[in-house]
């Protein structure tokens, strides 16, 4: 038993080694020197320091001709995935509580076409995309990559915010109803005061899922409206005639951790969110 | 019904439930079928109002990018599945052994998920590429003969995305698949303990069967996340070598942004969301065959 | 004065008609229980007459005044639900002043509101508490106030202590009975639970399958009981239905229970009809109307009889013994007092109450007298 316990611990630290490899090869070769790492190789130890990496990266990188780091997009990014985020989520909020606690006629039909939207392709709404955001002028602009997102965003939250909601008892919405609370104050009074640990979910789901996206970003923004997903694949085009390793991997790192961090930060409720919208 | 008289405060509530819900109904239906309509059109650069027909998936049925690409999806997807599937199961069975530090390794295993497809395809690509990657280290470390060139091979460039993806998806399976097993009644696993198994035939013969549906569910999942493949497959290879590793999401960009080409593109994407269709409806009429038998036998 | 009334009520779900056309009027200051076996549309009724869920044709009346399309806050209602149903993250007071804070009652009265009902409920010192924190009988109480902070002129109680436990159940029992004398409000009570019904209400209305079965006062329902249905409802153990035949002798009709030698002659009920003679009828008699032989049920000697049936079983419950016996050849129970010995498997006597024996139609189930 005893070396079965140990033959479970060495391969599961084997294994957690692995999945580790690609993180830590990126935070060892943001401090390293580009021709430490052609001449080394990915793998391998900083010889001293570069935290110049970072500071190229964030401000002096040329992406597409335009010499300003990776910051632009990063503040694209942000503006696109922080509005996103709340408003998809509020509306996920409302709309699941209608559809599982105030119930309406046709309800179950609305739920149903609303979860389709979770499985259809992306592919499948670019060219509606294209027409709606020209007739709209948003095209190019962060903010209809924000309205794109709050629609598609919709259909995971209320997904989400539903499945939640059909636990809270019914006989709560008929204390509340007799008590003489409408609509919208149930929803505020009760509903939501009950719902952190849904909305907590849905705003990490939502955060990195919005942050993550690439094919609307690259199709409906361009040059320096874009968000930093379209951003590292300009830059590894760009420098793929003269890689620069140190500074790519800064850029990769400094891209990727918004979403790490807010995993690191609610890995319990990430997890909660990945079972609970799947299952269901 | 009587005809209704409507106050304001129930006015109100009714836009705020409908407005919402018909612009997602508008989004989810309406984008679909004017996609599925684009595509029976000679639309190039803008959408033009005609009827072509099936004209657009004929060509697309005969351009070698659409036939590579639809060989590539199944090579991909039969590949993804079964890896990611043994390795989330792997390691859902050892996070089940109560161990020490339990936590810490489910943050490792997760953590994947939280890196977007772009990223991910960037660093596996550092560290498949021979010249600067796994096997250059390994040739360095005296091992000369070490060959790990997938990423350049036509016929093997394919399987790096394979490797990539399970990397990403696979702490996804182990989250389902933990989450199935945790939901074992424990009684049942003191049973097959007094009945003698050990623990390889009770999880064999006890534990895995009775979470049969996750298995499915993780199959569907995984499978529509492998269908609707994109990012990754860009960030990594691009395609590439040549065209060996174009997938049907990449062809349906391609048509529409890069040649212009509006109604093939559709009538591309319109075949990759009936490969989705075949997955996920015989799932939805598996869980309505499932209800109703829960139904039926409560 | 009628505080509420209900004409000729249909709820279909579909093809499924769950109430069948319920007619009730109930008197201002009544505490009227709805009881019956689950499913038989009890809940739905008081969803109804809340205005929860709509009734499919029919009316209900409060006060006099018909409110079939009005909202559930605008009825003047009160409801305490099985669950209790509190709010999960306000405070005990904020519960209780929820109704108030929507209909805009100024602070100062919602705060007198709750002190009066605070101390009637004792429930002072929870008042800054969240429902999480309360034992099951204090949330109980805490449904209570919010009910009765709103002076309403219906109260509804939908099954409100099937989750406490049986001890704090007879407590509540007794607490809301006493609650209804000192307030004289108007109450209508769902439940299961036939003793809860023959304790606290004034009129019992009982219901099966969608109808009211009968509607009286405790004391009719339980000893004269509409049908066999209501007969084997209310009581336990239930009052003992057997088959017998009607014959007339010289001091009225006498119920012949069983056959040759096994037979029991029973005294039947003088107001039976004579067209019933010579004809099967089913016979009912509870069980604490068959006792140890030295009973005598009343001063009139005519209103008890000592019979002799063999003794089956015998089950103490140290309050009381209960008797497994054969009437005629049929099973029936008999409750004897604990001290005395039955003669398990041998021949027993019993003194019988025959005042008290109901006589049904086998046919349509009905009482015939």
């Amino acid at each position: 038993m005893r070396s079965t316990r140990i033959a479970v611990y060495g391969l599961v630290t084997l294994l957690a080694c692995i999945y580790l490899m690609p993180l830590l090869v990126v935070v060892l070769n943001s401090l390293r020197s580009t021709p430490d790492i052609f001449r080394n190789g990915m793998i391998g130890l900083p010889h001293g320091l570069e935290f110049s990496n970072f500071t190229e990266a964030w401000s002096g990188l040329c992406i597409a001709e335009h010499c300003t780091g990776i910051r632009g997009y990063m503040f694209n990014s942000m503006m696109m995935t922080l509005p996103a985020t709340v408003i998809s989520t509020f509306f996920g909020a409302l709309l699941g509580y209608a559809i599982s606690l105030w119930r309406f006629r046709g309800d179950m039909w609305v739920f149903g076409i609303i979860t389709l939207g979770v499985f259809l392709p992306e592919q499948m709404k670019l060219v509606p995309w294209v027409l709606v955001l020209r007739d709209l002028g948003l095209y190019n602009t962060v903010a209809g990559l924000v309205l794109i997102h709050v629609i598609q965003g919709l259909s995971f939250t209320t997904l989400f915010c539903r499945n939640y909601y059909v636990g809270i008892p019914q006989e709560l919405m008929k204390a509340a109803k007799i008590d003489g609370a409408g609509f919208f104050r149930i929803f505020w009074r009760i509903v939501l005061p009950l719902s952190p640990p849904i909305l907590i979910v849905t705003v990490i789901w939502q955060f990195t899922g919005i942050w993550n996206e690439y094919l609307y970003g690259v199709t409906f923004a361009s040059g320096d409206h874009q968000p930093v997903t379209a951003a590292l694949i300009a830059l590894a085009v760009t420098v793929s005639e003269a890689p620069k390793y140190g500074v790519q991997s800064a850029a990769v790192l400094i891209a990727a951790a918004p979403t790490l961090f807010v995993y690191l930060a609610g890995g319990k409720y990430f997890m909660r969110g990945l079972t609970a919208g799947a299952v269901k | 019904m009587k005809a209704a008289r409507r106050s304001p405060g129930e006015v109100l509530p009714l836009l705020a439930i409908w407005v919402p819900v018909l612009v997602s109904i508008l989004y989810v239906v309406g984008f679909t079928l004017y996609t599925v309509w684009i595509a029976f059109t000679p639309s190039t650069l803008l959408p033009e109002y005609g009827w072509v027909g099936l004209k657009n998936y004929v060509a697309i049925l005969h351009t070698r990018n659409w036939n590579i690409a639809a060989a590539n999806i199944v090579v991909y997807s039969v590949c993804f599945l079964a890896l990611t599937t043994f390795l989330g199961l792997l390691l859902a069975v050892l996070l089940d052994q109560k161990l020490r530090g339990e936590n810490v390794f489910r943050t490792i295993f997760l953590y994947p998920l939280a890196v977007s497809f772009v990223v991910t395809g960037v660093v596996w690509g550092w560290l498949l590429n021979p010249g600067i990657g796994i096997q250059k280290v390994v040739v360095g470390l005296g091992w000369t003969d070490f060959r790990f060139d997938w990423l350049v091979d036509r016929d093997r460039a394919l399987y790096c995305i394979v490797l990539a993806g399970a990397w990403q998806a696979s702490g996804f399976a182990m989250a389902l698949f933990l989450a199935g097993l945790r939901s074992v009644d424990a009684d049942l696993m003191k049973a097959a303990q007094i009945d003698g198994a050990g623990p390889l035939r009770t999880y064999r013969r006890v534990v895995l069967p009775t979470i049969w549906p996750i298995f499915i569910a993780v199959f569907v999942i995984l499978l529509q996340f492998a269908i609707k493949t994109f990012d990754l497959a860009v960030a990594l290879t691009g395609g590439g070598p040549g065209i060996s590793t174009v997938l049907p999401s990449m062809v349906v960009y391609d048509f529409m942004f890069q040649r212009g080409l509006l109604g093939r593109g559709s009538a591309a994407a319109v075949l990759q969301l009936l490969m989705l269709v075949a997955v996920l409806v015989p799932y939805g009429v598996f869980r309505r065959w499932q209800t109703l038998k829960a139904a039926r036998n409560a | 004065m009628a505080a509420l009334r209900i004409r000729d009520l249909h709820k279909r779900f579909g093809p499924v008609e769950v109430l069948k056309g319920i007619d009730l009027e109930i008197d201002s200051g009544d505490f009227t229980v709805l009881v019956g076996p689950s499913g038989c549309g009890k809940s739905t009724l008081l969803n109804i007459i809340a205005g929860l869920e709509k009734a499919s044709s029919g009316d209900v009346e409060i006060g006099e005044a018909v409110v079939n399309d009005i909202q559930p806050k605008d009825r003047d209602i009160a409801m305490v639900f099985q669950s209790y149903a509190l709010y999960p993250t306000m405070t005990v007071r904020q519960n209780i002043t929820f109704g108030m804070e929507c209909r805009r009652v100024p602070k100062a009265r919602q705060d007198e509101a709750v002190d009066r009902v605070a101390k009637l409920l004792q429930i002072e010192p929870l008042l800054a508490r969240k429902p999480g924190q309360l034992s099951g009988g204090q949330r109980q109480r805490v449904a209570m106030g919010r009910a009765l902070v709103r002076d309403p002129k219906l109260f509804l109680f939908d099954e409100p202590l099937s989750n406490l436990d049986a001890k704090l159940r007879v407590e509540m029992r007794m607490e809301i009975k006493q609650l209804h004398a000192r307030i004289g409000s108007t109450i209508v009570y769902v439940t299961h639970d036939q003793i809860e019904a023959m304790t606290m209400a004034t009129r019992i209305a009982v219901m099966h399958q969608g109808s009211v079965q009968q509607f009286a006062d405790p004391d009719t329902i339980y000893n004269r009981p509409a049908n066999l249905f209501v007969a084997r409802f209310m009581g336990a153990p239930p009052m003992n239905t057997v088959t017998a035949r009607l014959e007339g002798g010289p001091d009225g009709p006498v119920a012949v229970v069983g056959q040759g030698a096994d037979a029991i002659r029973l005294p039947a009920p003088a107001a039976v009809g004579p067209d019933w003679l010579r004809r099967p009828v089913i016979l009912g008699i509870r069980p604490e109307c068959i006792a140890e032989p030295t009973r005598y049920f009343s001063e009139d000697p005519a209103a008890t009889m000592t019979i002799s049936a063999p003794v089956e079983l015998t089950e103490p419950t140290g309050a009381e013994t209960i008797v497994v016996l054969r009437l005629g050849g049929e099973k029936v129970l008999g409750r004897v007092a604990p001290d005395v010995r039955m003669p398990t498997g041998a021949v027993g006597r019993f003194a019988v109450d025959t005042r008290k024996i109901c006589l049904f139609d086998p046919t349509t189930e009905r009482l015939i007298a």
